[in-house]
């Protein structure tokens, strides 16, 4: 196969067809700054407005709900901060769980410093916050619950309902990083109690550097960019036309094609599961076996190290990704490998596929023959390896 | 990120095996850490006529630790006690600074297994008692900005 495989959809997407032809009249024609008067800019206008019908429609919110931001990083960044500065003297502690994404943990930890008390939550095995932890972990000054839709490493879906009503009956407003979640599951922010959820257009086709913060009407925040006007004085900064109808159509098409897209999406997800468990001895799946985002496979192969596993598949045009030391540029692997309970020297071979619309089972099945071979190399060479078939 | 020498050396890696009955066998670094190397050493009077390794870790460690024994292969103790992790990294063309500890793992993988030799022999190696095998501050990453 001399085409690349590209099987890492949950790190990012190549932006779809139709939603670069959306996008490109409002690079060059359509220019004008939204916020001024003529004719010109009113095209701008009318295209953010539809393009926040779309996202508000695609989550079940209404329009005046949805604020675009630039990406998902600062939409957790605003929710959080802007909830935990606005509700201060309310309280301030807020919940969390162990396996978010950093965009989560890292502003969690900075309020921290800022006087801010943060409980960050176990996981079980399978990478599921406990309700009755969640619960018991609220107190009288708790302001803010935030746990992620869907784990972008395992891909573990949270009982995000069931979160929700938690949060409800105890008067605490509940924040859903939703960035893996949004374009790929059902979501309804009303059924599911969210008052704030964070997205991000890069993940579904749409592209980068873009996404929104659904905001429950009615929800006290600080902005987190303060300057203009826009964003009905919540988000400063002239806006990214082209990146937002980009946002808007990106959603409305995942949603509109949802049941056939994850139809296909899981047939892949359990053939790959199933041709790894069935080809490699040794290996373990990451995440919840049924409770997880459509594309994502995650396994852990023992007596290897993840980053030699992605040269390894890169050499032969397989695109993936790691949970090792060696690719997070840091000394522990993944903090939700970690979390989920796993030793270190398992967690760091770690590997995760993700797959996407354009996949196929012969890719797949391509895949899964490549990587038979490659951590069969990689064994062969690994002292852990020899200790095992020695039976030491 | 690597160069074209460290992906020669992990995808052909030289020397991949164990040696039976080796005169010094050496291992450092721990699968905590994602890193163990072990090499062994077959040894004919002062010269080292064989050696093979076995590593568990990452592309560059694998790379390592194959230039590593290239480098001391047909070569005399002596030769082996003076191989740096430098010139471990500089014949692999350089590595990522974040990954200048493999190359560390690698010399010191290969003393520790010429200290196994010493004490299996009773020959006495200049330089061995020196040694230091701490890998602790293998890990040291560059300065990071923040804190
Ligand atoms: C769960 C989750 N949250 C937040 C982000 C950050 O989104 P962005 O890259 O748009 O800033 C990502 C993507 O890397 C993610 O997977």
């Amino acid at each position: 196969m001399d085409k690349m495989i590209y099987m890492d959809h949950s790190a990012t997407t190549p932006v779809k067809k139709e939603v670069l032809q959306e996008m490109l009249p409002y690079f060059s024609e359509f220019y004008g700054n939204p916020s001024s008067v003529y004719q010109l800019s009113s095209k701008s206008k009318l295209a953010i407005d539809k393009a926040r019908e779309q996202v508000a429609k695609g989550i079940g919110a209404k329009k005046n709900e949805i604020y675009f931001t630039g990406g998902g990083s600062e939409a957790d960044n605003w929710a959080i901060k802007g909830i935990a500065y606005r509700h201060r003297e309310k309280g301030n502690h807020i919940i969390t769980s162990k396996i978010e994404h950093h965009a989560v943990l890292h502003t969690c930890e900075y309020l921290q410093k800022q006087g801010f008390e943060v409980t960050y939550l176990d996981v079980d095995e399978y990478g599921m916050v406990r309700l009755e932890e969640l619960e018991a972990a609220i107190k009288e000054n708790t302001i803010l619950i935030s746990i992620m839709f869907a784990n972008n490493e395992i891909g573990t879906i949270q009982p995000i309902k069931e979160i929700g009503q938690i949060a409800r009956k105890h008067k605490v407003l509940f924040h859903t990083d939703a960035v893996q979640a949004v374009g790929s599951l059902r979501i309804d922010v009303n059924e599911m109690n969210i008052d704030l959820l964070s997205m991000s257009a890069h993940k579904l086709y749409g592209p980068k550097g873009v996404g929104a913060l659904y905001i429950r009407q009615g929800t006290r925040i600080d902005p987190l960019i303060a300057g203009g006007a826009q964003e009905r004085n919540k988000r400063a900064g002239t806006e990214n036309i082209a990146g937002i109808v980009g946002t808007g159509k990106a959603v409305e098409l995942a949603y509109d094609n949802l049941e056939e897209n994850n139809r296909k999406l899981i047939a892949l997800r359990e053939r790959l599961i199933k041709g790894i468990q069935d080809k490699i001895p040794h290996v373990r799946l990451n995440g919840h076996p049924e409770k997880r985002l459509p594309g994502n496979v995650n396994f852990c192969f023992q007596f290897i190290e993840g980053e030699a596993l992605l040269l390894s598949l890169d050499m032969v045009g397989v695109a993936g990704s790691s949970g090792s030391a060696c690719t997070s540029g840091s000394l522990d692997p993944s903090h939700v490998l970690l979390s989920i309970g796993l030793p270190h020297e398992i967690a760091h071979g770690s590997l995760r596929l993700s797959l996407g619309l354009a996949n196929t089972e012969e890719e797949v099945d391509y895949v899964v023959d490549q990587l038979t071979g490659i951590v069969d190399r990689l064994r062969m060479m690994s002292p852990l390896y020899d200790k095992i078939q020695g039976g030491i | 990120m690597y160069s074209e020498k460290v992906m020669e050396h992990f995808t052909q890696p030289r020397n991949v095996g164990e040696i039976e009955n080796a005169d010094g066998v050496g291992e450092v670094g721990n699968a905590k850490c994602g890193d163990i190397m072990r090499m062994y050493l077959k040894i004919d009077g002062d010269v080292i006529t064989d050696v093979k390794f076995k590593t568990f870790g990452c592309g560059s460690a694998i790379a390592s630790s194959s230039m590593a024994t290239e480098l001391i292969k047909g070569k005399t103790l002596k030769e082996a006690m003076e191989l740096t992790n430098k010139a471990v990294a500089d014949a692999l063309d350089g590595l990522p600074p974040v990954k200048m500890h493999c190359s560390v793992l690698a010399e010191q993988a290969i003393k520790s297994a010429l200290v196994d030799y010493s004490k299996k022999s009773g020959v006495k190696i200049e330089g061995l008692e020196d040694v230091d095998f701490d890998d602790e501050h293998l890990h040291d990453l560059p300065e990071n900005e923040e804190e």
